[in-house]
């Protein structure tokens, strides 16, 4: 019977995808290794009968076109992000045959986190690493598998391990992990070589259709263009000077050892039907009470770090949110801790809240003077104004605002512990706003306060913060 | 009476690009290089037209899909 070798049916018969250039013939620069592997790859699918459920993952690079070529599933990844999208394609169609194909910047250098952590968790997907020590799609910069001494635009004197370090050996590294099936690392340098790289390719494929596992073809490959070599003189040079950096060979094969389906990772989608579920389970421990709005609050709660600003506004989200009302909280703060800056963005509202931030308050409690100079000018006319008088030095728009200065922190040491200034603050609030009975909202803190030695604090500072306001 | 029917390959001039690895890796050297351009500027390859062995490495050598042919009867 006759034996073809023509172009394989698992590529499209016109390249329609393509916008400049013959729809028949690739992107590709003369002599190019791309195109041997995809011939290969799209033999493989065709052989083995994957070609209807196999997906091809493109990176960045210039194979980013695979979707030119490939009568498969088509996604293009961003920059380095290949592997993450094979694993959810991979999870999410459980029966889809899905190859990432990278080239050495998008695998070795920005998807350096996700080529290791794809194979670590032994996703069942085949990744192609096309390496060709080259960045070739943007002109030739040094990459990470880059030889020393090799020179590209970025390294015009050569690579060198003091500056740039030394070339990454992906298989190495990879084998050392131990969730991979298969690793392997072949060329594209001669023939025999070119007929190595096709039988890796076949298996690393088979692998994946028996569900055995994560696979990993390194090809070593010519770069012409952005090697400034003629083809037959680029395979030469990597006859003669890549295979030394980057031994060919099997790094790790368990592929007899591993049962079918060992590797077999699925993800369900979300299942809408347990959102009841889910939601049940983050449902706040309050039972609607319902409490008519006298008018929206939007909040602005500023001062440092540690004095329970934000807190303060988890507090009052809570009692709003028992009440019925929409409510938002949105904290702002720095990197630190402690002793930053903090301030937390509160609204309960009768009708939806289209945003979380407060650019124009109607309450706003600072309680250090840094708080009032950054707010007070945004506050409406009108608004409250709580400032801890034992911190602050007092407000230049004490004239259209109103104005409460408390000494918070003080009170709040009276009752036990500075800590609950929040709390005075908060009854503070509730007492000028006129907005929550004080029974209503020491019921709710009940609830909500954490720390249950600190309870009756809370409620003593609560009390306290009521009757300066009342009483003064 | 049939024709004994031989091995052959052949180069679609206008998708060759005209690298030459098919030159390189073909063992019995019966593949040459073109005088004409093709319409991408190229030197295609060409079958000299005898000796093919139907061994394939040609067709696996070349990066273009479609470029190259090979059939063993």
């Amino acid at each position: 019977m006759a034996k073809v070798f023509e172009k394989p049916t698992s590529f499209y018969s016109n390249f329609e995808r393509k916008t400049a250039g013959s729809k028949k013939s690739t992107h590709y620069c003369p002599g190019c290794g791309h195109g041997n592997v995809h011939k290969m790859i799209a033999e493989a699918l065709e052989d083995l009968g994957l070609a209807e459920r196999s997906v091809f993952v493109s990176p960045v690079g210039c194979s980013v076109f695979g979707y030119y070529y490939f009568n498969s599933g088509n996604f293009q990844s961003a920059h380095g992000r290949a592997a993450a999208v094979a694993t959810a394609v991979k999870r999410t169609n459980p029966d889809s045959i899905v190859m990432s194909y990278q080239g050495d910047g998008d695998l070795a250098a920005i998807g350096t986190a996700e080529t290791i952590h794809t194979a670590n968790r032994g996703e069942n997907i085949t990744v192609f690493f096309i390496n060709n020590a080259i960045y070739g799609m943007t002109g030739g910069q040094m990459a990470p598998t880059t030889m020393i001494g090799q020179r590209s635009t970025t390294t015009p004197g050569g690579r060198t391990e003091v500056d740039h370090g030394n070339p990454i050996k992906v298989c190495e590294m990879l084998a050392t992990l131990p969730a991979p099936t298969f690793i392997t690392r072949v060329g594209l340098g001669n023939s025999k070589q070119i007929m190595q790289t096709r039988k890796a390719i076949r298996k690393a494929l088979k692998i994946q259709a028996e569900g055995k596992g994560y696979s990993f073809v390194e090809i070593l490959a010519p770069c012409p263009t952005g090697w400034k070599m003629d083809p037959p003189d680029a395979r030469d040079h990597l006859l003669s000077t890549m295979e030394d950096i980057f031994p060919l060979g099997v790094y790790k094969d368990t592929s007899e050892d591993v049962t079918e389906d060992h590797w077999k990772r699925v993800s369900l989608p979300f299942d809408v039907n347990k959102r009841h579920e889910y939601l049940q389970a983050m449902k706040t421990p309050l039972d609607l009470e319902p409490v008519e709005l006298k008018q929206d609050l939007n909040c602005k709660f500023a001062g440092f770090g540690g004095q329970g600003i934000l807190t303060l506004g988890l507090f009052l989200a809570q009692v709003g949110m028992k009440a019925g009302h929409q409510v938002s909280w949105f904290p702002a703060y720095g990197p630190e801790m402690r002793g930053g800056t903090a301030n937390c963005s509160v609204n309960i509202c009768k009708d939806r809240i289209g945003a979380p931030t407060v650019e124009h308050p109607n309450v706003l409690v600072a309680m250090n003077q840094p708080s009032v100079e950054m707010f007070e000018d945004e506050v409406v006319d009108g608004g409250w104004v709580f400032l801890d008088s034992g911190i602050c030095t007092g407000t230049a728009s004490a004239d259209r605002l109103k104005v409460t200065a408390i000494p918070a922190a003080e009170m709040a040491d009276a009752v036990g512990t500075p800590k609950v200034a929040n709390v005075v603050m908060l009854g503070a609030i509730c007492a000028a706003t006129g907005t929550f009975e004080p029974d209503y909202v020491k019921d709710t803190l009940r609830v909500i306060v954490r720390k249950k030695e600190l309870l009756e604090m809370n409620l003593a500072a609560f009390d306290a913060g009521w009757e300066f306001v009342k009483n003064g | 009476m049939t024709t004994e029917l031989k091995p052959y390959m052949d180069v679609d001039s206008e998708l060759c690009k005209g690298c030459q690895l098919c030159l390189d890796v073909c063992p019995k050297s019966v593949i040459a290089i073109s005088d004409k351009l093709n319409s991408s500027s190229y030197h295609p390859a060409y079958y000299i037209g005898d000796g093919c062995t139907g061994c394939g490495l040609c067709f696996y050598a070349c990066p273009e899909p479609g470029a190259i042919r090979v059939v063993k009867p």
